[in-house]
């Protein structure tokens, strides 16, 4: 095996990220509540927020509940923390996406603290929103979500949250 | 001016599609103070290695609990969020109620200002404590001077 090994084939890559996103996703329950669903392209996330009645706050206007912009954004947050986190595990192999069950995710981040700026109203539509990770350390993450509906430019809400990152275990490998 | 019926916060609250969603329940409201609380249930769970309640339904109450504190304060017909920072001070036990209470501690003409912190009935330290700004919308001037 001294030459170099062939790239691997574009379905394998692509099945293993988007097997480990989804088990990352589908392992929430709330995220599934909320009907959250998450596109891919290379490392780079986008969350969606299908409308549906019952995200209403706001019957008269209608708008969507405040609650539900922050959940959104949190959530959008977390699994960009979460994925950021497994994703050169997943690459080198050391996470193997086709394991990865409910009892076998990577340990979530922990909130400490998130702060909402509520620009525009929810309207009665799809949403998106996209994390960035300003920094990232070993114990702490800053996280900035922006989320939006019809322009990318025009955000309706965007949000700032402090995150404690789970500790590796003592020794390597898999919690399971 | 007759005052409105006793239960129209606690209708207000349920004609909320997404407060319904969460099975949040009004326990008291008035002159800027509200006490709302939300069941545990497994589809808000946003930890399945714990069980413990995502921050984002914790939120919901909150922000839920704020916005009728604004409604509460005297002279108020409407409201939205400007802004709402919250603090997870430990986690939540999972199967437990939640249960926030918040304060309209001041008002501007179109600003209020509120404070609130969530309890599971477990301990003295809150789950969660919140800070935010709140639109307050006053009835209009034109017509008979408020009561």
């Amino acid at each position: 095996m001294s030459r170099r090994p062939a790239p691997e084939p574009v379905q394998v890559i692509k099945q293993r990220r988007d097997a480990a996103l989804a088990a990352l996703v589908g392992g929430v329950p709330y995220i599934g509540f909320l009907g959250v669903r998450f596109e891919r392209l290379g490392d780079e996330l986008t969350a969606i927020l299908p409308f549906d009645d019952k995200l209403i706050g706001n019957p008269v206007l209608p708008a969507i509940h405040g609650g539900v912009t922050a959940s959104f954004l949190e959530v959008a947050a977390i699994i960009e923390l979460s994925w950021a986190m497994i994703w050169a595990d997943m690459e080198s192999g050391r996470l193997d996406p086709l394991t990865l069950d409910p009892e076998h995710l990577p340990r979530l981040p922990k909130t400490i603290d998130f702060t909402v700026d509520y620009l525009r109203s929810g309207l009665p539509r799809d949403a998106y929103a996209r994390a960035r990770i300003n920094r990232s350390g070993r114990r702490y993450a800053s996280v900035h979500v922006e989320a939006w509906q019809d322009n990318r430019t025009r955000l309706f809400a965007q949000a700032t949250g402090h995150f404690l990152m789970p500790q590796a275990p003592e020794s390597a490998g898999s919690a399971g | 001016m007759s005052p409105p019926p006793a239960d129209a916060p606690q209708r207000f609250i349920e004609a909320l599609p997404f407060a319904r969603a969460l099975g949040i329940e009004l326990e008291h409201i008035g002159d800027g103070h509200a006490r709302l609380s939300m069941p545990w249930d497994a589809r808000f769970v946003g930890d399945p290695a714990t069980g413990v309640i995502h921050g984002g339904a914790v939120s919901a109450l909150m922000d839920t609990c704020c916005g009728a504190a604004v409604l509460s304060f005297p002279g108020a017909m409407g409201t939205a969020t400007i802004d709402l920072r919250i603090d997870y001070m430990r986690a939540a036990r999972p199967g437990a109620r939640i249960t926030a209470q918040a304060e309209c501690y001041h008002a501007t003409r179109t600003v209020a200002f509120v404070r609130a912190t969530a309890t599971d009935g477990e301990g003295e330290t809150p789950v969660a404590s919140a800070a935010g700004a709140f639109v307050i919308e006053r009835a209009a001037k034109t017509g008979s001077a408020p009561s």
